[in-house]
C-alpha cells in the first residue's frame, strides 16, 4: 500500500452554522484500508466534519483530497466513491428490505442489479425476509441493512456516523467484524462512535470535540501522549469520594467506575499530595494504566479549563 | 387513563413550538387577510364590459346609436369592429369576445319602415355566468337605443312597439347548462389541488424522516430526483382526468366536440406544470404541515381567480392579472375551447404557451432551489 496516496488528505476545514463554528481547522489523514476511529461529546463536530467528506455539505473554508478527488470540488465524484451511513437510519420504512437495496443499486447504477442485491442479501443472511418492510426491522438489522446499502456499490471509503449507537452488543459484534472483514478488503473506513471497546477496534483514533482535533493516533498512543498519571482507589466508599477529590489542586479527573475510583493527573507529585489524606485504610490504591475514557474526559477537561480562561 | 399532566406538558410543548413557527403567523394573520381582501374585492357574479366584436353591415344614424347604446349599457366593451362574419367567429371561437353583435344590413330601412328590425347577439354561453348578466340587459335595448332619433314623422316607432327586436344566440352551450361550464372546470381544480399537494409533501416527507441525508449522499441529480419523483403522478393526473371526463359525459351530458389535440396537449402541460408547483412548494417547506399549507394558499386562488367559479372577465384588472399567472384558467380555457367549443391548436395556442411558461418558469425555480448538499 505504500506509494499509494491516502484515501482522506485535508487540512484546514472550517465550517460554521451561523455563529456555531461547528468544526475548527479540521485535517487528517487516513491511508487506504485503514479504520479510523472517531470519537468526540455530542456536538463535537464528528457529524458534520463526515458530511464535508461525502460532499454533503461544502466546507467554508480548507482543502485536501478524499480518494484524490477535491473535497471543495468535487463533490459529485466523491459522493460516487463512498458509502455513507448517516446517523438516523435514512433508508426507506415503507419499502421492503430488497426494495431499498435495489434503490441503491439502481441510484449507483450498478451492473448485474439483481445479482448483486442478492448477493448483498446473502451476506446479511436476510433472503428469506426480503420483501419484509426495512421499517419492522429492529434496531441491530437497521444497521446491517444500512451497511449493506451503503456497501453495495463498492465504495473505496465508508464514513459510518454512529452506526451503532443503541445497538446490543451481539450485533454490534457483528457489525465490527464485517468492518474489518471490508478493510481486509482494502476500503478505508472512518467511523464515529462513543463506545470506547469500538475505539480500540480501530487501527487508529481521532478525539475532537468543540470542533478541534485533541488527539491523533492509535490508542496507545493517544494514552501515552496524554502523559496521565490514572491511580484506582477500591474499597467501600471510595466511588462517592470524587467530587472532593476532584476539587483539589493537582487532579485533573476524578470518576467512579462501579465501585472503583479512578483519579488521574499529570504532575506525580501533586496527584501523589491530593491524595494523601485518602491513604488509609478502607481504601485499597494501585496505578492503573489510564484507559482511553480516562484520557478523553481528561481531555475535555483541559479544554474547558483553555476555553473558560 | 388520560393524565392530565402529561395532556398539558403537550399542550404547552405544541403551543411553544406553533409561537415559533412564523408559517404559523402567517396562516393566522396573512392568510386570512389577504384572502378576505382578495376575494372580497375580487369576485363578481355581475361582469360588466365584457369584450365584444361588432359586424356592422349598416353604417346609419341607427345603427351608431345602438353601438353607443350597447357600451353605455356598462356591459358591453366593443373591442373589435369586425370586418366578415368569419372575422367575428373567429374572435369568439378564440374567446377573444364574449360577444358578437350583427347589425344587418337593412336595419334602418326595416327601422324607417316599421318593418321589423333585428340585430342579432351571439353569445359565448361556455361560461353561462359570464354572460347572463349582460343578456338581461340586452331586453331593455330596444326600447332606450332609438328613443332620441325617433323624433318627428319618426315618432309613430315610439314606445308601444319596439322599433326593433334583439336575437340572442347562445353558442356552444345553448341552454346555458352551468355544469357544461362546472365539470370541465373542476377537472382542472381537482387536478391542481391533488397534485400539487401530493408532490409538495415529497420533499418535505423525505426532509422529515431522515431519508433526505441518504438521498443526498447518492449521486442522483436534482432534476432526476424531480422527475423521478414526478413521473408516477403524471399518470395519477391522467387517470384522474379520465376519469372526470367520463363522468361528465355520462352523469352531465357536457357535449364533447373534439378538440382533443389541443385538449391533450393542455391537459399535460397542465399536469406537468402542477406537479413542478408541488415540487418547487417541497423544496421550500421544511415540514409536510408547512408543504400542507403552502398548497393551500395555491389552491384557494385557483378556485376563485381562475374563471372557475366566478366570471374571470367580472374580476378587476389586478385580479385578472393575477389569475393570470394561475395555470388553472389557462386549463380551463384550454378545456372550455377544446372540448365545448371544438376548437383547434391554432385557438388554444395563447393558452398553450402561458401553460408552457408556467411549467418552464416553476421547474427551473425549483431547480434552482434544489440543493445537493444539506447546507
Amino acid at each position: 500500500m505504500t506509494g499509494a496516496p491516502p484515501a482522506i488528505d485535508v487540512r484546514g476545514l472550517n465550517k460554521s452554522f451561523g455563529q456555531l463554528h461547528a468544526v475548527r481547522d479540521f485535517g487528517i489523514t487516513v491511508q487506504r484500508g485503514r479504520i479510523c476511529g472517531f470519537l468526540g461529546p455530542n456536538g463535537a463536530g464528528k457529524t458534520t466534519t463526515l458530511r464535508m467528506l461525502c460532499g454533503l455539505l461544502t466546507p467554508d473554508s480548507g482543502e485536501g483530497q478524499v480518494l484524490s478527488f477535491d473535497v471543495l470540488r468535487e463533490a459529485r465524484k466523491i459522493k460516487r466513491r463512498v458509502g455513507y451511513m448517516t446517523q438516523k437510519f435514512s433508508l426507506y420504512e415503507d419499502l421492503s428490505i430488497a426494495e431499498n437495496l435495489m434503490f441503491m443499486a439502481r441510484v449507483h447504477e450498478l451492473p448485474d442489479r439483481r445479482a448483486r442485491v442478492d448477493a448483498a442479501l446473502a451476506r446479511l443472511g436476510l433472503e428469506a425476509r426480503r420483501r419484509q418492510l426495512a421499517g419492522t426491522l429492529s434496531g441491530g438489522w437497521k444497521q446491517r441493512l444500512a451497511l449493506a446499502a451503503a456497501t453495495l456499490h463498492s465504495p473505496d471509503l465508508l464514513l459510518l456516523d454512529e452506526p451503532t449507537a443503541g445497538v446490543d452488543p451481539e450485533a454490534r459484534r457483528t457489525f465490527w467484524d464485517e468492518i474489518h472483514a471490508l478493510a481486509a478488503e482494502g476500503v478505508t473506513v472512518l467511523v464515529s462512535t462513543h463506545y470506547m471497546d469500538e475505539a480500540e477496534r480501530c487501527h487508529e483514533i481521532a478525539y475532537i470535540a468543540h470542533g478541534q482535533t485533541l488527539a491523533r493516533g492509535t490508542a496507545e498512543e493517544v494514552i501515552a501522549a496524554s502523559g496521565l498519571i490514572t491511580l484506582n482507589a477500591e474499597g467501600p466508599g471510595a466511588d462517592r469520594l470524587a467530587p472532593e477529590l476532584r476539587a483539589r489542586p493537582g487532579v485533573d479527573m476524578a470518576a467512579a467506575f462501579g465501585a472503583t475510583l479512578h483519579v488521574s493527573g499529570r504532575d506525580r507529585r501533586a496527584l501523589d499530595a491530593a491524595i494523601a489524606p485518602y491513604r488509609k485504610a478502607p481504601l485499597v490504591w494501585r496505578e492503573a494504566a489510564p484507559t482511553l475514557e480516562d484520557v478523553f474526559i481528561q481531555l475535555i477537561a483541559d479544554l474547558n479549563r483553555r476555553e473558560a480562561a | 387513563m388520560l393524565s392530565p399532566t402529561r395532556t398539558w406538558a403537550v399542550l404547552v410543548k405544541e403551543f411553544v413550538q406553533l409561537t415559533r413557527d412564523r408559517l404559523t403567523y402567517a396562516m393566522i394573520l396573512v392568510l386570512p387577510i389577504v384572502q378576505l381582501l382578495l376575494f372580497g374585492y375580487a369576485i363578481n357574479d355581475d361582469p360588466r364590459r365584457l369584450p365584444t366584436a361588432v359586424l356592422a353591415q349598416d353604417h346609419g344614424a341607427f345603427s351608431r346609436s345602438i353601438l353607443s347604446a350597447l357600451s353605455t349599457s356598462g356591459y358591453f366593451d366593443i373591442r373589435l369592429e369586425a370586418r366578415s362574419q368569419a372575422e367575428l367567429d373567429r374572435a369568439l371561437e378564440r374567446g377573444d369576445v364574449q360577444f358578437a353583435v350583427v347589425i344587418p344590413g337593412d336595419f334602418t330601412r326595416r327601422v324607417v319602415r316599421g318593418e321589423r328590425a333585428q340585430i342579432l347577439v351571439e353569445a359565448d354561453a361556455s361560461d353561462p355566468s359570464a354572460t347572463s348578466g349582460a343578456v338581461a340587459a340586452l331586453s331593455n335595448l330596444p326600447a332606450q337605443a332609438l328613443a332620441r332619433d325617433l323624433t318627428g314623422p319618426l315618432s309613430a316607432r315610439q314606445p308601444g312597439q319596439a322599433p326593433f327586436e334583439v336575437v340572442v344566440h347562445r353558442r356552444y352551450n345553448p341552454e346555458a347548462v352551468t355544469a357544461y361550464n362546472i365539470v370541465p372546470g373542476l377537472l382542472g381544480v381537482i387536478l391542481s389541488m391533488t397534485l400539487v399537494m401530493m408532490t409538495s409533501l415529497g420533499m418535505a416527507r423525505e426532509r422529515e424522516r431522515g431519508t433526505m441525508e441518504g438521498l443526498l449522499a447518492t449521486p442522483a441529480r436534482p432534476l432526476e430526483v424531480m422527475a423521478g419523483k414526478l413521473a408516477p403522478y403524471v399518470l395519477v393526473g391522467l387517470i384522474q382526468a379520465g376519469v372526470i371526463l367520463v363522468l361528465a359525459r355520462v352523469l352531465f351530458g357536457v357535449p364533447m366536440q373534439g378538440g382533443w389535440a389541443a385538449f391533450g396537449l393542455g391537459l399535460t402541460l397542465f399536469i406537468v406544470g402542477s406537479l413542478a408547483l408541488g415540487f418547487l412548494i417541497s423544496t421550500v417547506a421544511r415540514t409536510q404541515l408547512q408543504a400542507m399549507q403552502m398548497s393551500f394558499f395555491y389552491v384557494l386562488p385557483s378556485i376563485l381567480l381562475s374563471g372557475f367559479m366566478f366570471p374571470f372577465r367580472g374580476m378587476p384588472e389586478w385580479a385578472q392579472a393575477l389569475g393570470t399567472a394561475i395555470p388553472v384558467t389557462h386549463f380551463l380555457r384550454v378545456v372550455r375551447g377544446s372540448l365545448l367549443k371544438g376548437a383547434g391548436l391554432e385557438a388554444a395556442a395563447p393558452s398553450l404557451l402561458e401553460l408552457s411558461i408556467f411549467v418552464v418558469v416553476v421547474s427551473t425555480l425549483a431547480m434552482l432551489r434544489y440543493r445537493t448538499t444539506l447546507d
